[in-house]
């Protein structure tokens, strides 16, 4: 199924969490992996364990046991230092939520990976505003998140995460704070960015997000119960 | 991240909050505020004292009469009690490493001259005065060997008292009746303003010793020919306790003192009073150094507390940045930045005000202060290393943070 280069491994990777005595399997032994250029959306009910599974690949939790690798790397392994420069490097997050930082313009807000990886003022700006451009969203530099759509918080969220060059683009229910005309044009921009080669891993809830996928991981109770590519799905639908 | 973004993003931080930022800085405000005035306020206090006694000379014994360091104790007076003119005359002969040796006799007097009427001090005197408490002559002459050897009833003015009797016009040569005695001015002498104790040494009028003693004191027939104070001027160099014992040594012979007893004079040296004024102005510093560091201690507890109230309520923020790469130490070093730029803009308020303080204190009540640059500089760093020390714990709890917990923050 993996299209490119082996980006992303994952060897019994599971999560528990022990909440009063009593301990919760979040994710169960879940064995995948994800080559280079893949666009993959994860479904499943709620409680299945999807933002579990995505906060893993993240690097922003550790599994209780199994191996996480990307890029050939074994991650679940690092220091926290480490971790966090795998983050800055290797990874770009889209949050449901959009999470930028407030009182800061959308060009500031673009440029806060760039501060961490230590690049110097001018390239931050240059960088910046290419991935603002590339985004559409050139003419809203100044305006800070409140002055911007819901639609347009997103877009800056997406020119945030693609700015230090990341290896993949991981987002949590992107379009789950949109309405559905702006969360397809959000959509269409990740399949965009997708076609230029970006992998992009994505959780929703609706089958015509992950219809603009090109493979589907089914989660339920912690483990993966279906993996399709799309394509299969529609064929079989006819 | 370079340490002038840090600065900008945590003065951004700051100005979101201004208010509350504001109150924060209060404690380092007052407490900076209050050490810059006292400073102030003390170190022109303490160099008014220097330098007055500075004004004397610090090579200067003061040899008087009576026990000095003895209790409440007093000798009663009389014979051998005393210092006597000869006693001045045995120490210039004998001592050695002594430059000048000068008697003097006190008292008040009434100056009149015409219908002008001016109570003032006057001071019988040798001319060996001049030079010993370094007087200095405005107009005309001191008192001269030739006077003392007369009696005669010539007198030097200080400022004070040319001033009050002669206003603008020519004091020397005029005839002024001190005590109803008629006595001819002969000079007049430079002004030198208050003494270390704060009075005003120009109100003075000084007549040679004998003149005094016999015209215008009344002298006691016990004896006739004893003085207040002998003030000894040792030659630079010159160990000062060494001269003091000698002279001691040199009165207890003369006063026929047995071994043991105590001694009818006490010696003073003017050093040692300097010193004893620095020693109270030590305390006092001591004491400011105890009131700043209980002020700065709440300051910075106050710093403390809303940095952890910061952390918390920016986890979510600490979360996102940590996501986007941020490693422990920037987030450390994030929280350490805005917590040294409220502690320095605090700090640099306080001196802002202190110094404000200090300029009004000196206008509106008249004391002398001195603004002290290296104090202000102390002040401003002991502010950062405040903002670095109550801003470590904070700072380290966002750093610590778990990158998912604190991203799901609520
Ligand atoms: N921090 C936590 N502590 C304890 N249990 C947790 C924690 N986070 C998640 N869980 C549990 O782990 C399981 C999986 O949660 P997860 O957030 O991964 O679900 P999800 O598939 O993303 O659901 P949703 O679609 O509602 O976002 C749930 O049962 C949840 O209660
Ligand atoms: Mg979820």
């Amino acid at each position: 199924m993996a299209m490119g280069a082996l980006l992303i491994e994952t060897i019994g990777l599971s999560k528990d969490y022990v909440m009063g005595g009593e301990t919760v399997h979040a994710l169960r032994d879940v064995s995948l992996s994800v080559g280079k250029g893949e666009f993959v959306a994860i479904m499943g009910p709620s409680g299945s364990g999807k933002s579990t599974f995505m906060n893993l690949l993240g690097c922003l939790d550790s599994p209780t046991r199994g191996q996480l690798f990307i890029g050939g790397e074994e991650v679940s392994r690092l220091s926290s230092n480490r971790l966090a420069a795998v983050r800055n490097r290797k990874l770009g997050f889209v949050f449901q939520q959009f999470n930028l930082l407030a009182r800061t313009s959308a060009l500031d807000n673009v440029q806060v990976p760039l501060i961490y990886a230590g690049m110097s003022t001018a390239e931050r700006k240059d960088k910046a505003l290419k991935r603002l451009d590339e985004v559409g969203l050139s003419g809203r530099l100044d305006h800070h998140p409140s002055q911007l759509s819901g639609g347009q918080q997103q877009r800056v969220a997406i020119a945030r995460a693609l700015v230090n060059d990341p290896e993949i683009i991981l987002a949590d229910e992107p379009t789950g704070a949109l309405d559905s005309k702006t969360g397809e044009e959000i959509m269409a921009l990740f399949q965009t960015l997708n076609a230029s080669g970006m992998t992009i891993i994505l959780v929703t809830h609706e089958q015509n997000i992950a219809d603009y996928a090109k493979r589907t991981l089914t989660f339920h109770d912690g483990e993966v119960i279906s993996d399709t590519a799309s394509s299969d799905r529609i064929k079989a639908a006819q | 991240m370079n340490i002038f973004a840090s600065f900008k993003v945590a003065l951004i931080a700051l100005r979101t909050n201004a208010l509350r930022s504001v109150l924060t800085m209060l404690g380092i405000i007052i407490g900076v505020g209050a050490v810059i005035t006292m400073v102030s306020m003390g170190s022109g206090a303490e160099r008014q004292v220097s330098e007055r006694l500075q004004s004397l000379g610090s090579n200067l014994l003061m040899v008087s009469p009576g026990a000095s360091r003895q209790g409440g104790r007093r000798l009663g007076g009389g014979s051998g009690m005393e210092l006597k003119e000869g006693d001045a005359t045995a120490i210039a002969r004998t001592i050695p490493g002594i430059v000048l040796v000068a008697p003097e006799v006190r008292g008040a007097a009434q100056a009149v001259l015409g219908n002008i009427n001016w109570s003032t001090s006057i001071i019988g005197v040798s001319p060996d005065y001049l030079l010993a408490r370094d007087w200095e002559i405005e107009a005309g002459r001191f008192v001269e060997e030739g006077d003392i050897r007369t009696a005669a009833k010539v007198a030097v003015i200080g400022a004070t008292v040319r001033e009050e009797l002669f206003g603008e016009s020519l004091a020397v040569g005029q005839t002024v009746r001190i005590n109803k005695v008629p006595v001819q001015i002969v000079g007049v002498l430079k002004a030198k303003g208050q003494s270390a104790f704060g009075s005003d040494q120009d109100d003075t009028i000084m007549l040679p010793l004998s003149t005094a003693k016999k015209r215008i004191l009344g002298q006691s027939k016990a004896a006739p020919d004893a003085v207040q104070l002998i003030t000894v001027k040792v030659q630079q160099g010159v160990n000062m306790n060494a001269v003091m014992e000698d002279i001691a040594t040199l009165l207890r012979v003369r006063h026929r003192i047995a071994n043991g007893a105590i001694d009818t004079f006490s010696i003073r040296n003017l050093q040692e009073m300097q010193e004893a004024g620095q020693e109270a102005t030590q305390i006092f510093a001591i004491l400011l150094a105890a009131i700043a560091s209980v002020s700065l201690l709440v300051g910075g507890i106050g710093i403390m507390n809303i940095m952890l109230v910061s952390v918390t309520e920016r986890t979510r923020e600490i979360g996102l940045r940590m996501a986007l790469g941020a490693k422990q130490r920037d987030i450390l070093f994030q929280f350490l930045v805005e917590a040294v730029t409220l502690c320095l803009i605090g700090g640099l308020i306080g001196i802002t005000i202190g110094t404000g303080g200090a300029i009004l204190v000196s206008n509106l009540a008249g004391w002398p202060t001195l603004i002290r640059v290296d104090m202000a500089m102390a002040a401003f760093a002991i502010s950062g290393l405040i903002g670095v020390f109550f801003g470590f714990y904070p700072a380290r709890k966002a750093a610590k943070l778990n990158p998912i917990d604190a991203l799901r923050f609520e």
